[in-house]
């Protein structure tokens, strides 16, 4: 028996899942498009008073980023069901979870990363104070992945369903509510001159804890789908 | 290499099919026929480990290669970077360079005018090709192939059967469903018929 490293096996999947996403390139960018209507609506249906929309904006950029997270997150092992690449993987023999990780991974790097980007103009749309900007792309930065991370848990799963979009936003954002708490007080405690560092603290080690158990869970989560 | 005994799943409290029990040893072929509906992709889901048995027992040493209906092939990628991709991501034997391997497994399983294809253009039958060219890398001793013949044309059907022979040749061995139409000829097989289990409780 030859099977390979998990590196290799691991940046296999990596690579794979990049060229997919290279040539399913619309696919990625309707969360992103999503994202920047969800944002643009904002100014137009409560009025564009610059101080109502500095007040809202930390709330209105982080429910949107994690509107059109969650958007992405039901093809994220949709496809590797249907065709049976996921039974593959599985009997592969390589540890799941490490598969589950690649996969958060890659998903992180086309849907997270952008949000993170777009993030500064997003803050300049929403008129959000200068000093709340660093904050905001702080706090997207280490909250993003535990959007992947979590979202990972609830598109494993819901993957055998047929119609399992709605009910995947339903089981993942309660658990989102608390990132979301913490990150829109980071923002909005750095615009008042507050200090934010606690709450920063606390999404990370969210994030650490995420990262630790997730692809456990996600992985979990895939063999009962299978079954 | 595969022993099982008295093996039997229930789905919703039910069996599946009758309990089966079979020795298979080292370049020896099995052949599970049976109605529609009775049970034969269960059994070999159950062999490959992706079902827990309900009853009974399975002895098997080592991780079994298994190719079901799902071709496991990606509508995005061409034939070429699937091949390598499940190359890379399975393992195997890998003798020549990975380039050169794949476009001789190619040729081997005759896609190689479509090599550079995306998956979505392939008809059925070139899709179980290409997902059947995993025989050509695999070294898992035991294959579990079900209804490898589906979608097949003739030249296929004579293809697989020259790979599942140098395979027993070679001391593994193989386990395949069949509905009945398409046998594998020129074998000395096991057979085991499959019964439905739902019948005998009606």
């Amino acid at each position: 028996m030859s099977q390979p490293a998990l590196s290799t096996a691991f940046l296999a999947l990596l690579r794979r899942d990049f060229l997919l996403a290279y040539r399913r390139r619309a696919e990625l960018l309707q969360p992103l498009v999503f994202l920047l209507v969800v944002v643009t609506l904002f100014p137009l249906g409560v009025g564009p008073s610059p101080q109502l929309l500095a007040k809202i904006a930390p709330g209105v950029i982080w429910i949107a980023a994690l509107l059109a997270t969650v958007l992405s997150l039901d093809s994220l092992f949709r496809s590797d069901y249907e065709d049976g690449t996921l039974e593959q993987m599985v009997l592969s023999g390589q540890p799941l979870a490490l598969i589950a990780l690649a996969r958060i991974v890659a998903h992180w790097l086309v849907a997270g990363l952008p949000i993170i980007l777009l993030s500064p103009l997003l803050a300049l749309w929403m008129n959000l104070p200068d000093a709340g900007v660093p904050v905001l792309i702080k706090s997207l930065a280490i909250g993003t992945p535990v959007l992947s991370l979590i979202g990972a848990i609830g598109g494993a799963l819901t993957v055998s369903l047929k119609r399992g979009g709605q009910l995947l936003s339903l089981l993942v954002f309660p658990l989102y509510v608390p990132l979301l708490i913490l990150a829109t007080s980071a923002v909005s405690a750095a615009v008042s001159g507050l200090p934010y560092n606690g709450q920063l603290g606390l999404i990370l080690a969210g994030m650490i804890a995420a990262l630790t158990l997730a692809p456990f869970a996600t992985a979990a989560a895939l063999k009962l789908s299978l079954s | 290499m595969l022993s099982v005994s008295e093996l039997s799943f229930e789905r919703y409290f039910e069996p599946v099919f009758e309990p089966v029990s079979f020795e298979l040893g080292t370049g020896s072929l099995l052949l599970v026929t049976g109605a529609n509906g009775c049970g034969k992709t269960t059994l070999l889901r159950l062999l490959a480990g992706l079902l827990e048995p309900s009853e009974g027992e399975i002895k098997c040493p080592n991780r079994p290669l298994y190719a079901g209906h799902n071709p496991a092939i990606k509508d995005d990628l061409s034939v070429e970077e699937n091949i390598r991709f499940l190359m890379r991501f399975m393992g195997g034997r890998c003798a020549k360079s990975e380039l050169e391997q794949c476009q001789e497994i190619i040729k081997e399983i005759g896609l190689a005018p479509v090599a550079q294809q995306e998956g979505r253009t392939l008809s059925a039958g070139q899709r179980k090709r290409c997902s059947l060219s995993r025989l050509l890398f695999c070294d898992e001793a035991l294959w579990l192939l079900d209804e490898p013949y589906s979608n097949l044309d003739r030249e296929g059907i004579a293809m697989l059967d020259e790979i599942v022979r140098g395979h027993l040749d070679d001391g593994g061995s193989c386990v395949m469903t069949t509905h009945g139409s398409l046998r594998p000829e020129g074998f000395d097989l096991q057979e085991c018929f499959l019964l439905s289990g739902r019948e005998q409780t009606a």
